[in-house]
């Protein structure tokens, strides 16, 4: 049984990445002059929808935590809802957060805003589908011994290598090598996008080198 | 452990750090003594008569003028083989197309038409390469180091004997146009200049086109008499399109029409010298000393004939400098005093037509002055200091004796042979290059051994501190052997070291004895640890250090290796502590200390399950983050941009309100920078008063009360008149002045006076003896009565010190004395810490008077940042009452990382141009007269004030856990009055001990504070670590003089600075513990009576 989840699991984070780099090579045919260097911020914007749209199918086709105990419509669409506002408030904490970091206040407003969009969509959306809008949810997933299931235990995975791959990502900025990566924010959403895609490859694997020591309660 | 061998071991440790760094120092940078000698006409180099032919001529200075006016087009790195033809006639091999050859073929026509008129060189530059060290070896004759001792930090302007000095003393007119470098270098030197901006290096076009506006017409209108043109064109060219770019072949080709211009104008008298200050490399750059970098095209032309040979097939190859004692001697001036250049002989050979026998003896005269000069500048300099090889320079002045002995032999003889004259001009030379190389090697070598060797010890004392913090805390420390027996050592090896130099007859080096003594007790140190250590722990705990905070001083480390993140480490360094404060915030949550664990619903399976209840609410950790963040953003905008970024713009705010035009907006500054005093005031006064020790009667506290806001209105008052002294009234001007003497100084007397009280009565606390209730136990209520007042229960912390009493009961009950005693005693759970509080207030208001007026803000959110940091710090560290205490790692960390951002925050970059000279005129407006040592006090305090205070104040990071301990039982306290009985007969281990846990366990105590020491020294020490290695494995590298040597330097006295304060932070904890242990026993002795 575990085995099979950890199949699943791999299959759905393959998914994951194969969208991502469809987001770098489609919209080519449909767009003139893209590049993810110098429209950096469409590219964000069509990774973010692309990642958001996949992994709310993948949630809805895989269904990891099955036991939804109401369906009425009106709890959907509240708790869809709650989750867009969720969603919104994510962005805008990350944005604070850029700042209080050192990004600037004034100018380049909407490239930061993207750079948070982006890294809310690879660390907000995961964890609203898989643990709704819940915040007392979120925060027993990221203490020691809080996950219950692989699948929460690779969300914690994906969404720590996230961000840590953001925070490497602004280490090249100061560097005076004067290559077009180095903008603020380009080389923060390109390494909090290597950092999503790590994660993705990365916790199956670990899943699966300590699946004897993982024990989870609900398992 | 005692106190006293506590300081002592630190200050060893301090010692061994100092001896390294003193090494390092010395092999690494390079000093040269500034001379102020100056050559002059009436004063001939040397004893003996001026050479021949020089009397009686007019403008004849130690030798006849042979060109009375020199054009001087200086073309910035013009590299030599910009100078060459296309080598196209070479047999058998293909063509080499290099953009950049044979671009000025102007050069290569002259040298064909007119062999006996032009000569190229290839003139070879000493290192470094960079523009301003270039001028000044150009004018000087000299070789500029690093730190040219004696020179003015504050202006680059050239203090010593040089060409432009000599020929404006000469009357000559010297017309400059071109980089306004030299604007700095020589001011006011010029009688006509057209300086040009030389900050844009993508610009390649505005300075050569300004220069070319003037060029001719100067030219033309004959008035002048020198001309130097300086282009930077083919500098920026290089830089920002390389060498081999089609537009460098354009900018060649510029010049090259340029040359040919002013050959066209130039006159008989005239000479025309177009040279390279440096080469460039094949990216561009310059500053090294690569092959490509250090040779520069040198070219001379002159309408009359110069050389009685034709050039030879490869250009000859001659040192830069030489270029100053041969125009020096053309224009019929005195060689500059320190040039150690050599002349270029075969231009004073008289042309072509001259006898070959009367050529070469002018030669040699000419040679014979440039002897003398450097002889007398040698003795001069090796008087004045200690540089030069003895033995050396012995020889050389054999030589240079045995050569004037010829050359007078061959004056008196003038129809000796040829080949005397020639032996004559071989020693001559020989001499030069003697002395040039010895020069050489005393200020442009780096000590390979000393600066490694300084490196290692530093590696060794870091390692040192390593080992002694994790053993400090353990029990079987065995303390005095391993303080004593090392120092014993080190002083045994010194004196050995300064023994074997005696004898052998050496100079005595302190910094070599220094070392040696650091290296013998460092060893035997070892050695004991070692032997003392034995099998008994496995060597994994030697990396105590946890992996985050690790990974952290790795990064930091590392930042230090790259010129980039030195230039923008005020940027990496708010970054690192931002990432900081949020993995402390993070780990807690992760830890599960956070949250409340009614939230964690899911039993925990792991094997670390025993996870302690959070003291806090929820969200307690994380509103001090968020807070934090904050201020360290808002630190950040008092940001001075460093020189290598152009794009950054300095913050506005650095600079003193008395340059601020609008009158509304500088009220409203004033207003606000005396409301950030006020604030500052009111926030330790609010501490203090939460903890209680306001109340004390003691004097310290009354200084608190009156002494603190009598500074704030001192300060202010001061700021009033500093920003606004040109608008006083002319009737007040006296006044202002007086007073703008007086309140600086009076603010840092009071302020000293504070101190001094701080040190002689540190006890602030309140005592109320003698209650008569009679109770059942002696041991001490909470309250002396029943609480008067809410505020009471509110704000006074009211502690007992129940141990003290047990201790002391056996001998009251000894003496049988009056039944049970009652003695409260109010506020000793804060007392360390309310003295280091004080101190760093009392320390903060002078330093604050001498940043500019807006950097209160700055220190009113240090104090807020540190407030914050120590009570996250606080939440995550267990109290561990009966000892022994630590200091976790993560806190030294962020501490140190909080200091080095207060430090860029402060408006202070780490390089000298940067430095807030106006801070040693603030008490002191007219200047210091001939004292340096107190500019140099103030201008430091200003500069490091930041190391100081958060050294000073780590004690803080031992003290605040303790300090949070009150806050528990507090809340228990202000629960509805009818609990108060309860809480009051409440088991007395509820009873928060705070600090006094500390003084239960004396000898815990000393060890924790050792070990605080250790890990602030070892965290400061890798930082000095990591810039001395990084500046050995770059000593070649393009910014080591501009980025890592200043850096060096800065962290070094940083160091030096930090280590003093968190000496004398620790010693401040250690005098108010001796002062309640005596404390303890006046109010036992006043009992028994």
């Amino acid at each position: 049984m575990k085995d099979t989840d950890i199949k699943r699991l791999l299959y759905t984070h393959l998914f994951c990445i194969f969208s991502i780099i469809l987001s770098i090579f489609i919209p080519s045919f449909f767009l003139e002059n893209f590049s993810i260097l110098e429209t950096h911020l469409t590219w964000l914007c069509i990774c973010s929808v692309l990642v958001t749209v996949v992994n709310l199918v993948l949630y809805l086709v895989v269904k990891p935590n099955a036991s939804s105990k109401r369906s009425s419509l009106s709890y959907k669409v509240t708790r869809l809802l709650k989750c867009c506002v969720y969603f919104l408030m994510s962005c805008f904490s990350f944005h604070v957060i850029f700042v209080l970091y050192g990004a600037p206040l004034i100018e380049l407003v909407l490239e930061t805003f993207l750079f948070a969009v982006i890294l809310s969509t690879f660390t907000t959306v995961p964890c609203l589908c898989l643990l709704g809008p819940n915040l007392k949810a979120w925060l027993r997933v990221f203490t020691r011994n809080g996950v219950t299931s692989i699948w929460e235990n690779s969300l914690q995975i994906t969404t720590i290598s996230s961000f840590v791959g953001a925070w490497l990502g602004a280490f090249p900025i100061p560097l005076d090598w004067e290559r077009p990566w180095q903008v603020w924010p380009i080389s923060c959403t390109l390494g909090a996008t290597f950092g999503y895609t790590a994660g993705l490859v990365i916790s199956p694997l670990w899943i699966y080198w300590n699946r004897k020591q993982l024990t989870y309660k609900n398992n | 452990m005692q106190k006293v061998p506590v300081l002592l071991f630190l200050a060893w440790v301090c010692f061994l750090f100092y001896a390294g760094i003193s090494l390092f120092t010395s092999g690494f940078l390079l000093t040269r003594l500034e001379l102020t000698n100056h050559s002059s006409c009436q004063e001939p180099p040397g004893p003996g008569s001026l050479p021949w032919g020089s009397q009686g001529k007019p403008g004849a200075c130690w030798m006849a003028s042979r060109f009375s006016r020199v054009v001087l087009v200086l073309i910035d790195a013009l590299r030599f083989d910009f100078a060459q033809p296309q080598l196209s006639n070479v047999p058998g091999e293909p063509p080499v197309s290099l953009t950049f050859l044979g671009k000025l073929g102007s050069l290569q026509r002259i040298l064909e038409i007119q062999p006996h008129h032009a000569r190229l060189y290839r003139s070879q530059v000493d290192p470094p390469t960079t523009t301003m060290q270039r001028l000044k070896a150009l004018t000087t004759g000299s070789l500029p180091t690093f730190i040219d001792a004696g020179s003015n930090f504050a202006s680059h302007a050239i203090v010593e004997d040089n060409l432009i000095k000599q020929l404006t003393s000469a009357g000559k007119r010297v017309v400059f146009m071109g980089d306004d470098t030299w604007k700095n270098l020589f001011p006011g030197a010029f009688s006509q200049a057209f300086f040009f901006s030389s900050f844009n290096v993508r610009d390649l076009h505005t300075v050569d086109n300004g220069i070319l506006e003037h060029l001719y017409p100067t030219m033309d209108s004959g008035e002048w008499d020198v001309l130097i043109a300086h282009f930077l064109g083919v500098d920026h060219c290089g830089h920002k399109h390389g060498p081999h770019h089609p537009e460098m072949a354009k900018k060649l080709s510029q010049m090259d029409q340029v040359i040919q211009g002013v050959v066209e104008r130039l006159e008989n008298d005239t000479l025309l010298v177009v040279a390279g200050d440096h080469g460039m490399t094949m990216t561009g750059d310059h500053g090294g000393d690569s092959e490509l970098e250090v040779s520069a095209a040198l070219f001379l032309y002159s309408p009359t004939a110069l050389f009685s040979s034709t050039p030879p097939q490869e250009p000859e190859v001659i040192p830069q400098i030489s270029l100053v004692p041969t125009l020096a001697l053309l224009l019929g001036l005195p060689i500059p005093f320190a040039n150690i250049g050599e002349v270029m002989a075969e231009l004073f050979s008289e042309g072509k037509d001259s006898q070959p026998h009367s050529s070469s003896l002018a030669q040699a005269s000419a040679l014979y002055l440039n002897a003398q000069q450097v002889s007398r500048f040698l003795c001069t300099y090796s008087a004045a200091t200690q540089d030069l090889q003895v033995k050396e320079l012995h020889q050389l002045q054999n030589l240079f004796s045995k050569a004037s002995a010829d050359y007078q032999q061959l004056l008196q003889s003038p129809q000796r042979a040829e080949a005397t004259l020639k032996t004559v001009i071989s020693e001559l030379q020989q001499f030069l290059r003697g002395a040039r190389a010895i020069c050489i090697a005393s200020w442009a070598r780096f000590s390979l051994v000393r600066m490694a060797g300084g490196a290692a010890l530093l590696a060794a004392a870091c390692f040192l501190c390593l080992l002694a913090s994790q053993w400090a805390t353990s029990p079987g420390f065995p303390f005095r052997p391993l303080l004593l027996i090392p120092v014993a050592w080190g002083l045994a090896g010194a004196i050995v070291y300064a023994g074997l130099l005696a004898t052998t007859g050496l100079k005595l080096d302190p910094v070599v004895v220094g070392a040696m003594a650091a290296v013998s007790s460092l060893l035997s140190f070892l050695w004991k640890a070692w032997a003392g250590w034995g099998s008994k722990r496995p060597l994994a705990t030697l990396l105590p250090i946890p992996g985050p905070v690790l990974l952290f001083l790795v990064i930091r480390l590392a930042a230090l290796f790259s010129d980039s993140f030195v230039v923008a480490e005020a940027r990496a360094t708010s970054f690192l502590l931002g990432s900081f404060i949020l993995l402390l915030v993070a780990q807690l949550h992760w830890e599960g200390q956070l949250l409340p664990p009614k939230l964690l619903t899911i039993p925990r399976l792991g094997s670390s399950a025993s996870i302690g209840p959070p003291r806090h609410s929820g969200t307690y950790a994380l509103r001090l983050g968020v807070g934090l963040l904050l201020c360290t953003r808002l630190a950040g905008l008092f940001h001075r941009c460093p020189e290598e970024t152009p794009a950054c713009h300095s913050s506005p705010w650095l600079s003193p309100l008395a340059s601020m035009v609008g009158g509304r907006a500088k009220n409203l500054w004033y207003g606000t920078c005396v409301g950030a005093l006020v604030a500052l005031l009111a926030a330790v006064r609010l501490w203090l008063c939460r903890y209680g020790n306001l109340k004390s009667p003691e004097p310290l506290m009354l200084f608190v009360r009156w002494g603190l806001p009598l500074m704030v209105l001192g300060t202010a008052a001061y700021w009033a008149l500093a920003s606004g002294a040109d608008e006083a009234p002319p009737r007040l001007r006296a006044l202002v002045a007086g007073a703008s003497v007086v309140l600086p100084r009076a603010v840092a007397g009071l302020a000293a006076s504070g101190l001094m009280l701080l040190l002689w009565r540190p006890v602030t606390v309140q005592v109320k003896a003698g209650v008569g209730t009679p109770r059942t136990r002696t041991v001490l209520t909470p309250f002396s009565g029943p609480p008067t007042s809410q505020a009471d229960l509110d704000y006074v912390v009211p502690q007992i010190y129940r141990h003290m009493q047990e201790e002391f009961r056996g001998r009251l009950e000894k003496t049988k004395s009056q039944g049970p005693l009652t003695v409260a005693a109010y506020q000793l759970g804060s007392i360390y810490s309310a003295s280091v509080v004080m101190a760093l207030t009392l320390l903060a208001f002078p330093l604050l008077l001498l940043h500019a007026e807006r950097i209160s803000l700055v220190f009113l959110l240090l104090f807020l940042q540190s407030f914050l940091l120590l009570h996250l710090l606080a939440a995550g560290i267990p109290i561990t009452s009966p000892g022994p205490f630590t200091v976790p790692w993560q806190a030294v960390s962020a501490w140190a990382l909080l200091a080095t951002q207060t430090f860029y925050s402060t408006g202070h970059q780490p390089v000298f141009p940067a430095i807030h000279w106006h801070a040693a005129f603030v008490g002191f407006p007219e200047g210091h007269g001939s004292s340096t040592w107190l500019p140099a006090l103030l201008v430091g305090a200003n500069t490091f004030a930041s190391h100081l205070l958060f050294a000073v104040g780590c004690p803080l990071l031992l003290l605040w856990p303790f300090l949070c301990e009150s806050q528990g039982p507090r809340k228990r306290r202000q629960q509805p009055p009818g609990n108060e009985a309860e809480a009051r007969v409440r088991p007395e281990e509820e009873e928060p001990l705070m600090e006094m846990r500390l003084r239960d366990a004396p000898h815990h105590f000393n060890a924790a504070l050792l070990q605080l020491g250790l890990k602030y020294l070892f965290v400061l020490g890798i930082q000095i670590l990591a810039c001395t290695v990084a500046a050995f494995i770059l000593r070649r590298h393009l910014m080591v003089w501009k980025v890592f040597a200043p850096k060096f330097i800065f962290e070094a006295v940083g160091f030096i600075v930090s280590s003093v304060g968190l000496l004398l932070g620790i010693a401040l904890v250690m005098r108010v513990d001796g002062a309640v242990s005596s404390w303890f026993r006046q109010l036992v002795l006043a009992q028994q009576r």
